[in-house]
């Protein structure tokens, strides 16, 4: 394209927009500037939902890389081998090992009952952790509902997840049951396998993470002992990596303990391979309909600016013909509606860039939208959003050119005369 | 890409024609529903270079109409128009619009400025389309406003200026790029006596200076400043 005509086009278009009604550009900005936080923050929050689960899944949960038993085996074999190969790695910050049993947790285990009644009775996954340790790779504490953590002294005390009794998650059917009339300090009989005690509640676990709130969570060596473990093996091995790596840095691990043949031991997975399927898949279904919705933002921002547009080029449709009649190319008049369209959307962009990093993310980052499944954040990397901001710009570049080209088109006198 | 005749150098190594604007046989029809009215009924007509020409005639005899044939706004439905020797009917649109740049300069009844623009911008801007610099375009227009009485309102835009100022601007940017021909439609027709009379001292110092111009006027007046008069009748000439 001829430079001249972006000069003059530009010329034109400076002007008319200096010119035009502060208010009429204020709102047609207000617009561009809704329609492009619609495009991001819609489909943000949609995948921030999932994605606060996935990285809840790996900071309270499974940590950056996760080792467990093989189907086929009770237990982690060569733990204490697989160990010293993470202790000798620079890379890795902490590792908590534990315990895990399935195993029941009765209420009514003083009570004698009728032979039609049914115990307050529960399967769950026992834990045995060491509390410390925990503390670092899953800031456990931090969720606590009620109560108090586990100390190294609590020989005696369980912390229960939410997900297993009543009061915090009132389903009751056949599959899921709950613990109804629990309460901290209810004493409880825990039992994996022939092993039981008895124990009290001193802390109910809610972290919206199903892997922590559907477990009992106990002190390692008590949870070893209701296991009957004689070994050293252990049957979970989280794994914390340096942050300051990057995620690179767990695959390297990973592929450390795969060196040494452990994979014929435990299972290996780094966070994102043990990431539950239908979160991914959920995540994939709610982008697309992020972009389903943010599509018709679009689509309304477009007819909004053909609107636009299209009144400013009809009224002005004599200032158009007269600016043909002196000579001034058709194509110079066009590329002015497309610069003032690119000025309200990149300004309509730029605000908007500026709310979203500059308050929202921040914002919801702080004070994270309270879901039952996850503390919804706002996801919204920066590529993605500039991939919006140009897909914005280019729909109303088009939405401008399109009335512009028509009026035009029409005829050079006729639009001097107002015929 | 600019029709070899546009070309001013071009044509400058041309033979001129005595005659800057010739018709042959112009006509013009306009067709509402199923009927077809004839505006202009087979014109012939022939302007001198240099020559300041009124066309006059009563409403709707078609004077207005002849002026958009000839200054290229509209398209005749028969007949030849021959501007300083080119035939208009070999241009496309587009070299239509570059001939009606460099070559043509528009004063229209209700001065026809373009209210976004300064005074200075309206008459500057025909100017960096014909790709002249900003700055020398700036100064033309500064000169060309100054030549018009309007040095003063340079700044200004069009709503800030009384009717006769918009006209003078009008005239500035007609004539700013120094047309070979410069078209007035009615130039007059919304002023009051003085400023009316202080156009007409314009074109007759334009003409002095050589400047070929077409103007139509109802006002007999200012149609006896011309060389000559060309009366419109039922669409022929009178």
């Amino acid at each position: 394209m001829n430079s001249n005509l972006l000069k003059v086009g530009f010329f034109l278009a400076y002007r008319q927009v200096k010119r035009a009604n502060i208010w009429t550009t204020l709102l047609i900005v207000i617009v561009m500037t809704l329609t492009f936080l619609n495009l991001v923050v819609v489909n943000g929050v949609l995948v921030g939902l999932i994605e606060s689960s996935l990285q809840a899944f790996r900071d309270r949960g499974v940590g950056d890389l996760i080792i467990t038993k093989l189907n086929q085996k009770n237990q982690i074999e060569r733990s204490q081998e697989i160990l010293t190969v993470l202790k000798s790695l620079p890379e890795v910050r902490i590792i908590a090992e534990r315990y895990v049993g399935s195993g029941t947790i009765n209420v009514d285990y003083r009570k004698r009952l009728r032979a039609d009644e049914r115990p307050n009775k529960i399967g769950a996954t026992i834990v045995g952790i060491n509390p410390d340790v925990e503390m670092s790779m899953t800031n456990l504490s931090k969720y606590l509902k009620e109560g108090r953590y586990l100390t190294s002294y609590d020989t005696d005390g369980i912390l229960v997840g939410a997900n297993l009794i009543y009061k915090y998650t009132p389903i009751e059917n056949q599959a899921f049951q709950t613990l109804k009339n629990v309460e901290l300090g209810t004493k409880v009989k825990v039992s994996i396998g022939q092993n039981s005690k008895e124990v009290t509640i001193i802390g109910i676990i809610k972290s919206k993470t199903d892997q922590i709130d559907s477990r009992v969570f106990m002190l390692d060596n008590e949870a070893k002992k209701l296991i009957g473990r004689p070994d050293a093996n252990f049957d979970e091995i989280s794994v914390k990596t340096y942050s300051q790596y990057g995620d690179k840095v767990v695959d390297d691990v990973k592929q450390a303990l795969l060196n040494n043949n452990f994979d014929d031991n435990a299972k290996i997975q780094t966070w994102a391979d043990a990431q539950p399927k239908f979160l991914k898949d959920i995540s994939a279904t709610f982008g697309l309909l992020g972009n389903m919705i943010g599509s018709i933002g679009l689509a309304v921002a477009s007819i909004t600016i053909f609107i636009v547009i299209f009144v400013n080029a009809i009224t002005r449709r004599k200032f158009i013909g007269i600016l043909k009649g002196i000579g001034i190319s058709p194509r110079v008049i066009e590329v002015s509606y497309i610069f003032q369209s690119i000025f309200y959307a990149l300004t309509g962009a730029l605000i908007g860039l500026a709310i979203l990093y500059g308050f929202l993310v921040p914002f919801i980052n702080v004070h994270p939208i309270n879901f039952p499944f996850s503390d919804g954040i706002l996801y919204a990397p920066v590529p993605g959003t500039l991939v919006r901001a140009v897909i914005l710009l280019i729909t109303t570049i088009v939405a401008g050119y399109i009335p512009a080209r028509m009026i035009v088109k029409k005829n050079t006198l006729d639009s001097i005369l107002g015929r | 890409m600019t029709h070899p005749l546009l070309n001013k150098k071009a044509r400058a190594h041309m033979i001129h024609n005595a005659h800057i604007i010739e018709t042959v046989g112009l006509e013009k029809s306009f067709i509402d529903g199923n009927k077809e009215t004839k505006i202009l009924k087979g014109i012939d007509l022939h302007i001198k270079r240099g020559e300041f020409v009124a066309i006059m005639g009563r409403s709707g005899a078609g004077k207005s109409t002849l002026l958009y044939q000839i200054s290229l706004l509209d398209q005749p439905t028969a007949g030849k128009i021959l501007i300083d020797g080119v035939n208009i009917a070999n241009l496309n649109n587009d070299e239509r619009v570059d001939f009606r740049l460099r070559e043509l300069g528009y004063v229209f009844q209700d001065y026809a400025l373009l209210p976004d623009l300064s005074a200075r911008e309206n008459v500057a801007l025909p100017l960096l389309m014909q790709e002249i610099p900003k700055k020398d375009a700036y100064t033309i227009a500064d000169d060309t406003l100054t030549r018009v009485g309007l040095g003063t309102r340079l700044n200004n835009l069009p709503g800030k200026l009384s009717g006769g100022e918009q006209q003078r601007v009008s005239i500035a940017r007609a004539i700013s790029h120094e047309p070979s021909i410069l078209f007035a439609d009615e130039p007059t027709a919304n002023l009051d006596n003085e400023s009316s009379k202080m156009v007409m001292e314009i074109f007759k110092e334009l003409h002095k200076n050589g400047q070929t111009i077409v103007m139509v006027t109802h006002e007999e007046e200012y149609a006896k400043e011309a060389d000559r008069i060309i009366h419109i009748k039922d669409g022929l000439v009178g």
